[in-house]
C-alpha cells in the first residue's frame, strides 16, 4: 500500500513522460497484487492485464506520437496543493465514521451480498459468484458497459481513422523496420509464445464459471497477443492477419450476440436477459445464457482493444510518412 | 483504530495525488495519468470495502463459509475495462490536439486560442465571441 503512494508521488514529480508511463505500469501491477491480497482475484486479473499491459502500451504509443518530456510553463503548485490538502482533510475526517476494513458486520455485507452468496448456486449454478452476478443478476448493467466500450472504440476510430484507407494501397513502412530485423531472439521466442497466450485467453474465456476469469479478461489477453505480434512484426503484417474493418465488424457482432441472447429469452416468454427460459431446465438455461453473453463480451472487448491499438499505430505511420515527404 | 482505517487513508492520499496532478500540471498526458491514479484509488476503496476478515475469494467451495463481497468485485471489474476504453478516447483526443496546435501543454494551447480571438477571422468559428 505504501508502495503505491511512493510510486504515485514519483509520478507527480517526474518530468520525463516515458518514466511516468513506466511507473504507471508498475503501479498497475502493484495494485493488482493488492487486489489478490483483498481476495478479489477476478479484479486482480483484469487490472494486471489492463493496468500493467494495455494502458502502458497505449500511453507509450501516444508519447511517441507527441512528445517525450513535459515543459513546465507555469509553476504555481501552492494553490493546487492547498485545495488538495483541504479536500483530503475533509475526506479523512469523513473516514473516521467508516466501518473498519474486514469487519464482517459492515452495512455493505448485510444487505444483498448474502443472497448472492447463498442462493446463486441454486439459481444460477455457477461456482464463481462474481461471474454469476456479472452475467446473470446484473446482466443488464454489463450490457450497458459493453456498449460503452464499443462506443469508445468507435470514437477512437472516428478521431484517428487514417483517411482513404481502402483506395490507398501503397505499402506502409513498418513502425521501425530495422529493429524488427535485429530482434531475432525476441521474435522467435514470442512467436513460440503466441499460440499459448491465445490458448490461455480461450481457457480464461470458457473457464470463467469455475475459476477467476471471464469475457472481459479473456478479451484483453487475446488483444494483448495480437498487439505483441504487431509490435514485433510491424503493422503491415498484422493488418494482413486481422483486417481493421473486419475487427470493427466483429466488435459490433459481439454486442449483437449479447443483445440477441436477451431477445431470444424475450421471445421464449421470459424477461430480457432472463436465461431460465433458454432451455427446458433453468440451470442449463442459465449456463447457456452465460456462455453466450460472455462470448459476446470477450469478442467485443478483444476487437475494440485491437481496433484502438491499430488506430494509434496507424496514426503514427501516417505521421512518419508525411514527415518524410 | 489505526489499522482499521489505514486503507481508507491510503485511498484518500492516492486520490489527492491524482487530483493534484490533474490541477497542477499543464501537460495533457500527465493529466490523463493523474486521472488514472484517481480512478485506481476508487477501485482500491471499493475492493477494500468488500474484504471480510477470514473470508476467501467468492468462488464457492465446500468447507468454506466466509467469502468476500462479490458485488464490488463485479462493479470494479467492468469499471477497469470501461476505464481503459475511455482513457484510450482521451489519448486519441490528445493526439488530435497535438496535430491541431502542435503542443500538448495547456498554456500554449490557450495562448494560441487567445491570439486567434484577437485576430478575428470570419472563416474560423472560434473567433465569434457569441
Amino acid at each position: 500500500m505504501a508502495l503505491l503512494v511512493v510510486i504515485a508521488i514519483e509520478v507527480a514529480r517526474l518530468k520525463d513522460l516515458f518514466a511516468v508511463v513506466m511507473l504507471t505500469g508498475i503501479y498497475g501491477l502493484v495494485s493488482a497484487s493488492f487486489f489478490v491480497v483483498m481476495d478479489a482475484v477476478d479484479v486482480a486479473f483484469t487490472e494486471a492485464s489492463v493496468g500493467a499491459g494495455i494502458s502502458t502500451l497505449l500511453m507509450l504509443v501516444v508519447i511517441s506520437l507527441t512528445q517525450r518530456s513535459e515543459h513546465p510553463v507555469r509553476n504555481r503548485p501552492f494553490g493546487a496543493l492547498l485545495v488538495v490538502m483541504l479536500t483530503g482533510g475533509m475526506l479523512i475526517y469523513g473516514t473516521l465514521d467508516m466501518p473498519y476494513m474486514g469487519a464482517g458486520d459492515a452495512p455493505i455485507h448485510i444487505h444483498i451480498a448474502p443472497r448472492y452468496l447463498n442462493d446463486s448456486m441454486q439459481e444460477v449454478g455457477v461456482v464463481n459468484v462474481v461471474t454469476a452476478v456479472l452475467a446473470s443478476y446484473r446482466a443488464f448493467d454489463t450490457f450497458g458497459e459493453l456498449v460503452v466500450i464499443f462506443t469508445a472504440g468507435v470514437g477512437v476510430s472516428a478521431l484517428l481513422m487514417t483517411v482513404g484507407g481502402r483506395g490507398e494501397k501503397k505499402p506502409m513502412v513498418a513502425i521501425n523496420d530495422s529493429m524488427h530485423k535485429q530482434q531475432l531472439i525476441l521474435r522467435i521466442v514470442s512467436k513460440m509464445m503466441l499460440p499459448f497466450i491465445m490458448l490461455f485467453a480461450l481457457y480464461v474465456q470458457f473457464h470463467g464459471d469455475y475459476g477467476p476469469g471471464g469475457g472481459f479478461q479473456a478479451g484483453v489477453i487475446f488483444a494483448a497477443a495480437i498487439i505483441l505480434y504487431t509490435l514485433l512484426f510491424g503493422l503491415t503484417s498484422a493488418r494482413r492477419v486481422i483486417n481493421q474493418t473486419v475487427s470493427q465488424l466483429v466488435a459490433a457482432f459481439g454486442v449483437l450476440l449479447y443483445g440477441s441472447v436477451g431477445l431470444v429469452s424475450l421471445l421464449n416468454g421470459g424477461n430480457f436477459l432472463d436465461y431460465n427460459v433458454l432451455a427446458s431446465n433453468p440451470i442449463s438455461g442459465q449456463h447457456l445464457g452465460i456462455l453466450f453473453i460472455e462470448l459476446g463480451v470477450g469478442i467485443t472487448v478483444a476487437s475494440v482493444m485491437i481496433t484502438i491499438f491499430f488506430n494509434f499505430a496507424g496514426r503514427k505511420e501516417l505521421q512518419k510518412s508525411t514527415s518524410e515527404k | 483504530m489505526l489499522m482499521g482505517l489505514f486503507n481508507h487513508w491510503i485511498v484518500v492520499v492516492l486520490m489527492m495525488i491524482g487530483l493534484y496532478i490533474v490541477i497542477a500540471h499543464g501537460n495533457l498526458i500527465k493529466k490523463i495519468v493523474g486521472l488514472t491514479i484517481f480512478q485506481t484509488s476508487v477501485f482500491i476503496f471499493y475492493i477494500s470495502m468488500a474484504k471480510v476478515d477470514g473470508g476467501t475469494a467468492p468462488i464457492l467451495m465446500a468447507n468454506v463459509s466466509q467469502y468476500a463481497n462479490p458485488l464490488p468485485h463485479v462493479l470494479i471489474l467492468t469499471a477497469i475495462v470501461v476505464g481503459i476504453a475511455t482513457t484510450a478516447l482521451a489519448l486519441a483526443l490528445t493526439i488530435r490536439i497535438k496535430e491541431a496546435y502542435n503542443s500538448i501543454e495547456e498554456e500554449s494551447i490557450q495562448e494560441q486560442n487567445k491570439k486567434q480571438a484577437s485576430e478575428p477571422d470570419e472563416l474560423d468559428p472560434r473567433s465569434d465571441p457569441y
